[in-house]
């Protein structure tokens, strides 16, 4: 077999004109972009089945293509930073503020907020049932060692939870203290299934609710509320953007006939709003 | 286990009330990782024919790295393809971020030292004094590839089943680079995880179902190819 060059010449030859057809293919077919916006929003938006409805409503509004992915809010702020996404919908406020500083995001506006709660087993081994405060509440689920799981991610849930943490002047660590990793809906069914004390957003658990073993203890402490902004990638920072489509995003999330349908949403299957609608307060 | 009923059920109805988004999704999936495992083709069993025949410097370590990327993390692929994808990224300007074509290079990579591994290995097995009776025979290049593909067909559909294999179930690339969007990018594999973090875990086995009924039927196909001329039937 040594001694054939022209085999490998064939080869090669074969080789370099299936790239290139791959390449050109994959040049069309990833045309169409300026039709595309892309949203980097929490999971919570759609675990809960919020952006199932807001999402067809956009497109069939206003043509473009929303490109949605549900990532932790960490994870989508940083996609805003580096100008990956047009338009960031997502619920940590401190850090947003940040970004915004930073000035990778413009047009940061109030959308809807609802609450975080505190849930765990009927059996609330750590006595936290009805506690006003939850800092008091986390205290005492850190000095009983009951298990507390984590989402770990980075997102805006579990910012919220470092923050209680924080001015619970407890640093969480130990075998009662288990991250997840993962979004909320994974880390409600962990924390079920171990029956151990989770840290949720109200509207992920009444839509969760249904196949979990976990009941609300803890909430309407005003450190638990849960505000969500959207906001627009800064185009003139990252020139990539679909400035347009942020901005219509934005405008579609902030009009009356959105927040409308944001403050009904929910009510028909769990008797109660998921969101509050919140535009221009 | 009640939930597996329920959800071997539901997958049934989903299927015959025509459900129009289980069967986009189940199209999707089955186009991405068909035309993945194309290219996977293309590429990878012209280098396994290459790495099987050829005699060159560093051959031993190309091979170990074409065996050890067999086994490479979907989760690792999606990662490395989106930093060349992303906007920022040298690929940026083709906008294939968040698209099914981001899924196939994804899972194209995935198949690629598969389909080449396996390939490498059934042409290693052939008679060694085949090539060179091919040769000697005086066939033309293209003739002599041919032969040798012919004669270790069954490695080779045994490598399309493999690569296909791999790409229809892995879910990391999928995600990190098609960002399992409605309509768009959104797979079996990616949907089921959707469903999962939903709680709608009758939906979620449901679309497993249909996931491994898929995956059957397509390597059912593949392997009746195959297994047409059995040549060792005792």
């Amino acid at each position: 077999m040594r001694g054939t060059p022209y085999l490998k010449a064939n080869l090669a030859r074969a080789l370099t004109a299936a790239l290139a057809i791959l390449l050109v293919g994959l040049w069309i077919s990833g045309c169409a972009k300026e039709k595309d916006v892309i949203l980097a929003t929490t999971t919570s938006t759609q675990d809960t089945g919020l952006l199932d409805v807001l999402v067809p409503m956009f497109e069939k509004k206003t043509g473009y293509r929303l490109k949605t992915v549900a990532v932790g809010t960490g994870q989508a702020l940083e996609m805003a930073r580096r100008g990956e996404a047009d338009v960031v919908l997502v619920h940590a406020p401190k850090s947003e503020e940040q970004v915004e500083a930073e000035g990778h995001v413009i047009n940061r506006r109030l959308v809807m907020h609802n609450d975080f709660v505190i849930c765990g087993p009927q059996a609330d081994p750590a006595g936290i049932r009805g506690e006003k405060s939850a800092a008091s509440a986390f205290r005492k689920i850190a000095q009983s060692k009951s298990l507390f799981v984590s989402r770990g991610d980075d997102s805006g849930t579990h910012k919220k939870e470092l923050e209680i943490w924080a001015e619970a002047g407890i640093k969480p660590e130990g075998q009662w203290y288990q991250e997840s990793g993962s979004g909320m809906g994974q880390t409600l069914n962990i924390a079920s299934e171990k029956g151990a004390y989770v840290l949720s957003d109200r509207g992920t658990f009444l839509s969760l609710k249904k196949n979990l073993a976990l009941i609300i203890l803890v909430e309407d402490d005003p450190s638990l509320l849960n505000i969500y902004h959207v906001m627009q990638v800064n185009p003139e920072k990252h020139p990539g953007v679909n400035a347009r489509g942020g901005k219509a995003f934005v405008d579609f999330m902030l009009s009356d006939e959105v927040q409308k349908v944001i403050g009904e949403f929910g009510v028909k299957e769990f008797g109660q709003p998921l969101f509050f609608p919140d535009a221009g307060k | 286990m009640d939930l597996i009923w329920q959800g071997l059920a539901k997958g049934v109805k989903l299927l015959l009330s025509g459900d129009p988004e289980i069967y986009e999704i189940a199209f999707l999936t089955l186009r991405v990782s068909g035309l993945a495992t194309l290219v996977s083709l293309v590429l990878g069993v012209p280098a396994g024919l290459f790495l099987a025949v050829k005699q060159f410097r560093f051959r031993r370590a190309l091979v170990g790295a074409v065996n050890t990327a067999m086994g490479l993390p979907p989760t690792v692929v999606g990662l490395w393809v989106a930093i060349f994808l992303w906007r920022s990224g040298p690929l940026g300007a083709l906008g294939l971020m968040y698209t099914p074509a981001a899924m196939v290079i994804a899972q194209a990579l995935i198949a690629t030292p598969v389909v080449t591994g396996f390939t490498m290995a059934s042409v290693q097995q052939l008679d060694p004094k085949l090539p060179r009776q091919i040769l000697a025979l005086g066939a033309s290049p293209l003739q002599f590839w041919w032969l040798v593909m012919r004669e270790c067909r069954f490695g080779l559909l045994a490598a399309v089943m493999a690569g296909f294999g791999a790409v229809i179930s892995e879910v990391g690339a999928s995600m990190a680079v098609g960002g399992n969007v409605r309509h768009y990018t959104r797979v079996l594999t990616t949907a089921i995880v959707l469903e999962v973090n939903k709680g709608n875990f009758d939906v979620a086995v449901a679309l497993s179902f249909i996931l491994m009924a898929l995956a059957y039927v397509v390597t059912f196909a593949l392997t009746a190819v195959q297994q047409r001329h059995r040549r060792y039937v005792v």
